[in-house]
């Protein structure tokens, strides 16, 4: 994936970020895309380990402020503080709107594997079981394959699942994708490449409309 | 009459921990975690101890230090990604791991300080994760039986506390630390400032002092609990 590819993905994503959300980002390549929010927008950034209004990355950092990705972030007007029960309390009980989480394999079906390769990579889940269990909203954002040029989007999980059918919208490098009860549709397509090319390097049958295809 | 002072030194309040016991340690990575307290633990040996966190910190820091000297048996936590020797340790059998989904670690300590047998969830509910729960039925809804987690000590890191042991804790420091509070049978707080009675604003305590055992004063602030430069 080149640095443009990747550039057009983040800002692609960013957009699905709406004016009045509260919204948790994943760590790695969901929270790259602060970086393309307007200024203006008018959201809510929740962070597991008990922040929700999260600021900017701090120029003066705070030894005892960090984001459950470990950066180190800022208050803004209206931050609030809370313990780890209350972040999951706001996580179970519906009150974060939307998700963006990484991926190591997503299914057309809207299945998600993110937490455990077994006998390699086993850190343990932190919060995204709940978080991909219990957001209103599910994105994922990932290359479209890994860097072995094997398809991260498939027709079925190899992987322990994170949690089952619960991913409406899948951001790549490549395409934008909505999981519908009719299959995997292509929405939106990176600008240069053809359907072929993404149906080339999807694992799993892709629907794509009669008329033209928005680019990004 | 005066509230009871709870103030206690650094290697009696730690000295009570024994071989065996199951001790909960507050933080999520560096904000929060007890690393005074935590490097008072390795200095005593206590052995085959039982460590709940939420993570085991990174190399060379808190929960890394318990590892590296042999003392933990077995760490119940919902992640350790940050800690290449502490899944080297698991992967080796030289420390059994226990994870738990993180609000579930938060739930399940909050129910035992809230002297409840447990929650019902239906986080991971028909997930091969999920494998091994006890299922219930709740109005018509299945979920999971998810038992209360108990804890013989906590160890706490506060900003501030006052001697009866009410305690303020400083932004994202705050996270699994008055849960933790709760949870345990003997809670052992650190302050980075013990002030008398009636000078924190009874609004402004986040764990009240009746949950709180020791109140000890941090010798100094370690290099750990600074900014991590990279």
């Amino acid at each position: 994936m080149s640095s443009g590819s990747s550039e057009r993905m983040l800002r692609r994503a960013a957009r699905e970020v709406q004016a009045g959300m509260t919204v948790n980002l994943g760590i790695g390549l969901p929270t790259q895309i602060l970086a393309y929010l307007p200024p203006d927008l008018e959201v809510c950034m929740h962070s597991e380990n008990g922040i929700a209004g999260v600021g900017p990355i701090a120029l003066n950092p705070d030894r005892n402020l960090i984001d459950a990705g470990g950066a180190y972030v800022s208050v803004m007007p209206g931050t609030a503080f809370f313990d780890s029960a209350t972040s999951f309390a706001m996580v179970r009980g519906g009150r974060i709107d939307l998700t963006m989480l990484g991926a190591f394999e997503v299914s057309g079906t809207g299945d998600l594997a993110s937490w455990i390769i077994p006998g390699k990579f086993t850190p343990g889940a932190g919060g995204a079981i709940e978080l991909a269990q219990k957001a209103r909203r599910v994105a994922v954002i990932t290359t479209h394959v890994d860097k072995a040029g094997r398809p991260k989007i498939v027709e079925k999980c190899s992987l322990p699942l994170t949690a089952k059918g619960r991913v409406s919208r899948i951001f790549t490098d490549m395409a934008v994708c909505d999981v519908t009860p009719e299959g995997l549709r292509l929405v939106e397509i990176a600008e240069g490449l053809s359907v072929g090319e993404v149906r080339q390097a999807t694992g799993t049958v892709l629907l794509v409309g009669d008329g033209p295809l928005a680019t990004f | 009459m005066p509230l009871p002072d709870k103030t206690c030194g650094m290697e009696d309040a730690v000295s009570r921990i024994f071989d065996g016991a199951t001790v909960m340690i507050g933080g999520f990575g560096v904000p929060g975690t007890p690393f005074c307290l935590i490097r008072e633990l390795v200095r005593q040996g206590t052995k085959n101890l039982t460590i709940v966190k939420n993570d085991a910190n990174k190399p060379g820091m808190g929960v890394d230090w318990l590892l590296a000297s042999g003392q933990v048996r077995k760490l119940v936590v919902s992640h350790i990604g940050l800690n290449a020797n502490a899944v080297r340790m698991m992967n080796a059998r030289e420390v059994e791991v226990e994870f738990v989904p993180q609000g579930l670690l938060a739930e399940r300590i909050r129910a035992a300080g809230a002297g409840l047998l447990g929650v019902v969830s239906d986080i991971m509910i028909d997930t091969p994760a999920g494998a091994g729960r006890t299922q219930v039925e709740v109005a018509g809804k299945r979920g999971y039986l998810e038992p209360a987690l108990t804890a013989d000590f906590a160890l706490i890191h506060a900003e501030r506390a006052d001697t009866f042991g009410n305690l303020c804790f400083a932004a994202s420091a705050r996270n699994f630390n008055p849960l933790m509070c709760m949870a345990a049978r003997h809670t052992i707080a650190e302050a980075e400032t013990i002030v008398p009675q009636g000078a924190i604003d009874p609004h402004a305590v986040h764990a009240p002092g009746p949950f709180v055992h020791d109140v000890v004063a941090m010798p100094e602030l370690l290099e750990a609990y600074g900014v991590i430069r990279l």
